[in-house]
Order: structure tokens, then C-alpha cells, then sequence
């Protein structure tokens, strides 16, 4: 924390202080349709960060990271329907079986030498299994879903995740506060030099003495942990899990859009993006649906439209065009 | 200090090295020189566990470390400046001497291991917030052979550290090495630039399609009719 703060100059320090305070004291002048939004935002910019530990400082890519969301959410809305174990109980299980499954997927790449894009692929076939699979488990609904069921007598039981819009909004920001840090301690740690080591050349760092089998499996472990909580907040925060809908590739795409058009390797360009896309989605909806555009996918062109001019200005992302531009920060890492 | 018996390495069904044997006395410089394709890189590859042997041992300070990964065979003290040199061109010179002391064995002695290499390439302190991509050929061979020394190593293997550098700077890292042996560090020299590394090297082998031809102290292979013919031209 002492290492974020003291990278940045006085002017980086003074905007970071107000964009937590502006989120913080938000709640008070928001409708309820903003703060829905806004925590939105907040849980992407969490399940952003996570991944982007993968990616932007170890480089590997997941294209599947909707399994470890899915896998949060089922596990810790199960352990709650079937059994009444609250989530904050529920959560140690989900993070285990999604670290499972991480682990088995870094174990079999990196053991066998699966990099790049066939490693991609690897992510996205083990999402895709586990989504046919989820349809076929009765014990939580199938293809028909897992519900979380209202109970007025359990309404604002927060310890319980059975909390309002508020609480969910100031949950989410913990969490997002919480990846942010994270992340830029570990980008200063001994882990994270690894990891950087690996990503910008991976027979370098094995010359240099890194252990690049062990430093890729910590970040997958840590990242689909990460992320399993994030499925956790998911589950309560909507209250209906589907298989089709959690474990989709769109979901994975989704997922990883704020960190790539904030910019991957940085500490701040998940929080960018997902402040960037998020928004620009709520507002395209509603822009078409102002013009009378009734047409299916009219959003998802204007979408896809305004990301590859995004991706064609920036390429390396809004974050580090945009510290740059503001003098906001000394180099990134 | 380091001693290699008899290593067989195969890439598939091609063989890249046959029965080499060699020995590296501490505080040495031995020299394997030989043309492209001899076998010099699958050799260091090999010593540092970056490629399994199929047959043979490495003895290194009586631990038998073939078939070890290569991280703990870096944190032996076996270091190597790599081919290429393999510096990271996005990262800062900081951040790439950084990365040479993540070994558990240069934890503490990070900071004494920067001071030394800053005494004995003060162009890398001035450019240490500087993209190491940005550096010239021959900064950027001093980066490498700083970022190894950061590992605190006892032995370093060097590839071809004259590779695609000007006459002068070739020199210089030459004097460099010798340098470093002067104060102890134990050197591997592999090099297609036989004369130099000859004149150099207290022990010299030659390596052609990946067998040891001959042996000898550097002075007898710069005066051998073989070595005169076949690779210095006369």
C-alpha cells in the first residue's frame, strides 16, 4: 500500500483520494438505477483485477474465466439453498473448488508446455464442459437454474449477503478497493517481478533461475480465487444462476473487456475500463431504444463499434495514454 | 569445480551432443569454441537445466545436478549470459538488474551485488530508468552480464557474448570477463571467435557436431595446425 501510494506523484495521489471519496459518498445522491451501475462497475473492475493478474503480469491468457465466477456462485448458492450455510461460511469452499479447477488447468499447461493461445483454449474447454455438465446436475437445478429464494424474514441480514442495493454497492467497492490493492502490492512483490519476468520472456526467466512452472501456477491459483469470490458476491447480488448464462464464453469476453481497454500490467487499467464499458453499455441501450432501434444486436454493434475505435486510438490501453496525458504517474511497472 | 561426463542430448532423433566430457577447475576461464551448429548452446542449455540429458552426468561442487531444473541449478551458482543476451527490452535497466536477483541465494546480498555492478558498468546507473530496449549492442551486453551477477553467482556460462558487436566493444566485454575472473568468478566462455577466446582461456576445447575434438590449454590450440586451419584461416 506504502509502495502504490509512494509510486505515485501528488497530482496521481489527489485524483486516486477523490475518485474513493466521490465513490464513497455516491450512494447519497444516486438514484437506485446509478448505484445498480455503479456496483456494476465495481464488480467489474474486481473480477477485471483478477484476471488481470493473469494475464497482464503473468501473461497467461484465460479465455474461461466465467468458469471460476460459475464455480463461486454454484458452490456458495448450494451450500446456502440445500444446507443454510451462509455465504460468508459458503465463501471457503467456493475459493477451493474453484482453486481446484484453477489448478488442474495450470497443471496440465504448464507441466505439458501449453502456452499462448492453446492455452487459451484449454480455459475456454474447460468452461465449456463444466457449463454441459452444470445443465445435467439436478442437485442445482440443471438447465433450469439455481434460484436464491426471497425470505422477507432474512431481509437486511447483511452477514448473510440478504442485504439492499446500498450494501451490495459498498460491498462491491471493498472488494474492487481490495483487488487494486492487491494487486499492486503483488506488482511490486518478488511474485510479481516473476511474473513479469515470464510474461516479457519466458526462456529468459528460466535462465535467470525463476521456478516458471511454480510462478504460473501461484497466479492462477490466486486469480481463479480471486474470481470465485467475485461468483460468490454474483450469486447474492442477482439471486438466479443459470449454467448457460454464468459459464458462457460472453461471460469470459465480458470479463476481460475492462482490463484490455483500460490496459493489461497496469495497476489502474481495470478500474479505467470498467468505468469506460460499463457505463457505455447502460447508455448505448438507451440511446437505441431513444432512436427506436429495435433491431436485435443493434447495441452490441455500437458496442463492438466503439471498442475498436477505443482499441485503434490506445492500443496499449486508456490507463497509461491517460496518466501520461495527466501527468498522473511516474512509469508503470 | 564443475566436471561433465560423457553428456548425450537429443532433440528427437537428432543428436545435438555425444559423449562430451569436460572439466572447469575454480577460477578458471575455459573456453569451447566451435562453429554454428556444434553444440555450444545445447551444452550450456543442458549444464543449466534447461535441457534434460539423455545419458551422462554434471558435477557441480560434488552434487550431481543433471536432470535438475533450472532453478535450482541457477541457485547452485551456476549463472549463464544467454545467447542474444535475453535482456527484457520493455523493462527498465532497474527492473531488469531486478529480475536477476529473485534467486533465493541473491536475496541478501541484493543491494552489495547492485553497488558492485554500478562500480563496474556506471552506464547502467545512468540509464537505470531507461527502457533496456533503447541501449546500444554493447549496454546491452553489460546489462546482461549485470543482471546475471546479480544472482550472486560462482560459475557463469557466457553464449557468445561477442555475437553482433562492434570490434571495440567486443574487447571491452572481453576485458570484462577477465575482470570478473580476476576476482574470482569461474568463467565458461563458448564462442564461434576462436582466436579471442583462445588467447583468453586458460583451457580450451573444441567442439565439432557435438563430440569434443580437442583439448588443451589455450596457448596449445591457438598452436595447433588444426585449429589454425579450420578456424583461423591460416
Amino acid at each position: 500500500m506504502i509502495s502504490l501510494w509512494g509510486d505515485m506523484n501528488r497530482r496521481g495521489q489527489v485524483v486516486v483520494a477523490l475518485a474513493l471519496l466521490l465513490l464513497l459518498v455516491a450512494p447519497l445522491g444516486a438514484t437506485r438505477y446509478v448505484l445498480s451501475v455503479l456496483t456494476l462497475i465495481l464488480y467489474f473492475v474486481y473480477v477485471g483485477q483478477a484476471w488481470n493478474l493473469m494475464m497482464g503480469y503473468a501473461g497467461q491468457l484465460s479465455l474461461g474465466h466465467a468458469l471460476y465466477v460459475g464455480l463461486g456462485g454454484y458452490v456458495s448458492a448450494a451450500l446456502w439453498v440445500h444446507f443454510g450455510i451462509g455465504p460468508w461460511l459458503g465463501v471457503f469452499p467456493a475459493v477451493a473448488v474453484a482453486a481446484a479447477f484453477g489448478a488442474a488447468i495450470g497443471w496440465l499447461g504448464f507441466r505439458f508446455g501449453i502456452e499462448g493461445v492453446y492455452f487459451a483454449l484449454l480455459t475456454i474447454a474447460f468452461a465449456e464442459f463444466t457449463r454441459i455438465g452444470f445443465d445435467h446436475i439436478g442437485f442445482v437445478g440443471g438447465a433450469g437454474g439455481l434460484f436464491i429464494p426471497y425470505e422477507e424474514q432474512r431481509l437486511g441480514q447483511w452477514w448473510n449477503l440478504r442485504g439492499s442495493q446500498l450494501f451490495f454497492y459498498y460491498l462491491a467497492f471493498a472488494l474492487a478497493a481490495a483487488a487494486v490493492l492487491l494487486t499492486a502490492l503483488l506488482a511490486r512483490s518478488r511474485l510479481g517481478y516473476q511474473w513479469i519476468a515470464i510474461r516479457e520472456d519466458e526462456t529468459a526467466a528460466r535462465a535467470l533461475g525463476i521456478d516458471v512452472f511454480r510462478a504460473k501456477l501461484k497466479a492462477v491459483l490466486i486469480s481463479s480465487s480471486m474470481t470465485a469470490i467475485g461468483g460468490v458476491f454474483y450469486a447474492f447480488y442477482y439471486n438466479s444462476l443459470f449454467p448457460a448464462q454464468l459459464f458462457d464464453m460472453g461471460r469470459s469476453i465480458e470479463l476481460i473487456l475492462g482490463p484490455i481497454v483500460g490496459g493489461t500490467g497496469t495497476v489502474f487499467g481495470p478500474v479505467v475500463g470498467a468505468f469506460i464499458l460499463t457505463p457505455l453499455g447502460e447508455i448505448l441501450i438507451s440511446v437505441t431504444e431513444h432512436l427506436g432501434i429495435n433491431a436485435p444486436g443493434a447495441k452490441a454493434v455500437f458496442f463492438g463499434l466503439t471498442l475498436m475505435t477505443i482499441i485503434y486510438l490506445v492500443p496499449t490501453g486508456v490507463w497509461p495514454w491517460l496518466s501520461r496525458k495527466l501527468g498522473l504517474a511516474r512509469r508503470r511497472p | 569445480m564443475l566436471a561433465v561426463r560423457d553428456l548425450d542430448v537429443f532433440y528427437g532423433d537428432a543428436q545435438a551432443l555425444d559423449r562430451v566430457s569436460f572439466d572447469v577447475d575454480e577460477g578458471s576461464i575455459v573456453a569451447i569454441v566451435g562453429a554454428n551448429g556444434a553444440g555450444k548452446t545445447s551444452l550450456i542449455r543442458t549444464i543449466a537445466g534447461m535441457i534434460r540429458p539423455a545419458h551422462g552426468g554434471i558435477t557441480f561442487r560434488g552434487a550431481e545436478i543433471a536432470g535438475w531444473p533450472s532453478h535450482r541449478v541457477c541457485n547452485l551458482g551456476i549463472g549463464q549470459v544467454a545467447e542474444g543476451r535475453q535482456i527484457f527490452p520493455s523493462l527498465t535497466v532497474g527492473e531488469n538488474l531486478e529480475m536477476g536477483a529473485l534467486l533465493p541465494r541473491a536475496r541478501e546480498k541484493r543491494q552489495q551485488q547492485l553497488d558492485r555492478v554500478f562500480a563496474m558498468f556506471p552506464i547502467l546507473e545512468e540509464r537505470l530508468k531507461q527502457t533496456a530496449g533503447t541501449l546500444s549492442g554493447g549496454e546491452q551486453q553489460m546489462l546482461a552480464i549485470g543482471r546475471c551477477l546479480m544472482g550472486v553467482p560462482d560459475l557463469v556460462m557466457f553464449d557468445e557474448p561477442s555475437l553482433g558487436l562492434a570490434p571495440a566493444i567486443v574487447q571491452e566485454v572481453l576485458r570484462t570477463i577477465r575482470e570478473l575472473n580476476r576476482e574470482g568468478l569461474t568463467c565458461v566462455l563458448v564462442e564461434q571467435n576462436v582466436a579471442m577466446s583462445l588467447k583468453l582461456a586458460n583451457r580450451a576445447y573444441v567442439l565439432e557436431n557435438g563430440r569434443i575434438t580437442l583439448s588443451g590449454t589455450g596457448e596449445e590450440l591457438l598452436a595447433d595446425d588444426r585449429v589454425r586451419q579450420a578456424y583461423l584461416g591460416m
